[in-house]
């Protein structure tokens, strides 16, 4: 079973890898993007990590919730809705429950893919984190460790695209060679899910 | 919705000078009388390119007088940070509304169309139909 702890381990791990991480994130937005997205996730989990520890909440739910609002409200660039309505309406799909299943948080996961993928426009193959979610949503049902796998190979495989959606799409034909930093976020996301999960 | 009151417009834009700009444009091309309630939104809050969800929520109470509140917005992150704090519920004023409209053409649509006293209806169309006005 998963606890209110467990998720507050990931987002932290999220957060460290996002730290750890921001300068490639910046590089691979500066190829096809506005360059600032490792910066703008940089500014959106510092944000998370300070309101969890101000006011920590009692539920697994209540958790990503207030994780989704921080990074909403304080990254400024698109990744800041995306991943906040990722992380808001996983939370509203774990209702108020103390604790979760693995498959219940598969099956919250997957309605905040939805959600983000509607509020984008963006389907699988526009190089988008859309990418490596989904897929990773798809293993999630295996493992934690397949998930991780299955978002960092969905992340790679955005290199040939063409990208559909964002400021990365006016560049045409010129976004392809690129891996999307989108879904490299994405990756990171889902290999700190695995890594707090001990796998 | 009548309440006698204007419908308030929001002008959310990447960069503070160009929300601050357009809401002047249009209240100067509104021109004559008393104008409907204006609130540019842009940038973030340190004065940096992008959105902040504040700043939007902070502009939509400004211009609230009970009769609806349209945002109109300019690229990527201003469309979606609008759309998830309509999803979220109580983040924006009740009878706000995100308008599907060019920033510019639709902002002076929806300024001139608001002062006029038309309801939130009327406004959105009117700043929808900027829209088919083709320049060549």
């Amino acid at each position: 079973m998963l606890d209110v702890d467990f998720f507050r381990r990931w987002l932290t791990a999220a957060a460290a890898a996002v730290e750890r991480e921001a300068g490639r994130l910046t590089d691979l937005d500066s190829a096809i993007g506005d360059a600032d997205h490792g910066s703008n996730l940089q500014r959106g989990f510092r944000a998370v990590i300070a309101a969890l520890e101000a006011e920590p909440p009692e539920t697994p739910g209540a958790t990503l919730i207030l994780a989704g609002r921080q990074l909403i409200s304080t990254v400024g660039g698109a990744s800041g809705p995306l991943y906040g309505t990722l992380l808001r309406r996983t939370g509203k799909a774990l209702g108020d429950s103390a604790e979760v299943t693995a498959p219940r948080l598969a099956e919250a996961l997957g309605a905040g893919v939805a959600a983000v993928a509607q509020l984008g426009g963006a389907k699988a193959g526009d190089k988008t984190m859309i990418d490596a979610l989904e897929p990773a949503v798809a293993a999630l049902g295996t493992s934690f460790a397949a998930a991780a796998t299955a978002a960092d190979e969905g992340a790679v495989a955005t290199v040939p695209l063409l990208a559909r959606k964002g400021r990365a799409s006016y560049l045409g034909e010129r976004s392809i060679g690129h891996q999307d930093p989108g879904a490299t976020s994405s990756a990171l996301l889902i290999a700190a899910l695995a890594a707090t999960a001990g796998e | 919705m009548s309440t006698g009151q204007p419908v308030g417009v929001v002008l959310v834009s990447h960069s503070r000078a160009v929300a601050k700009a357009v809401a002047e444009l249009a209240i100067g091309l509104a021109g004559g009388g008393t104008t409907a309630p204006v609130a540019a939104a842009g940038g973030t809050p340190d004065g940096g390119l992008g959105t902040s969800s504040e700043l939007i929520a902070a502009a939509a109470a400004e211009v609230d007088r009970g009769a609806g509140v349209a945002l109109l917005v300019d690229l990527g992150s201003a469309v979606l940070t609008v759309k998830s704090m309509l999803a979220e519920g109580d983040e924006l004023p009740e009878g706000a509304r995100l308008v599907d409209a060019p920033f510019v053409e639709g902002a002076v649509a929806a300024v001139v169309t608001a002062s006029a006293g038309a309801d939130l209806d009327a406004v959105e169309a009117a700043a929808s139909e900027a829209y088919d006005y083709r320049k060549v």
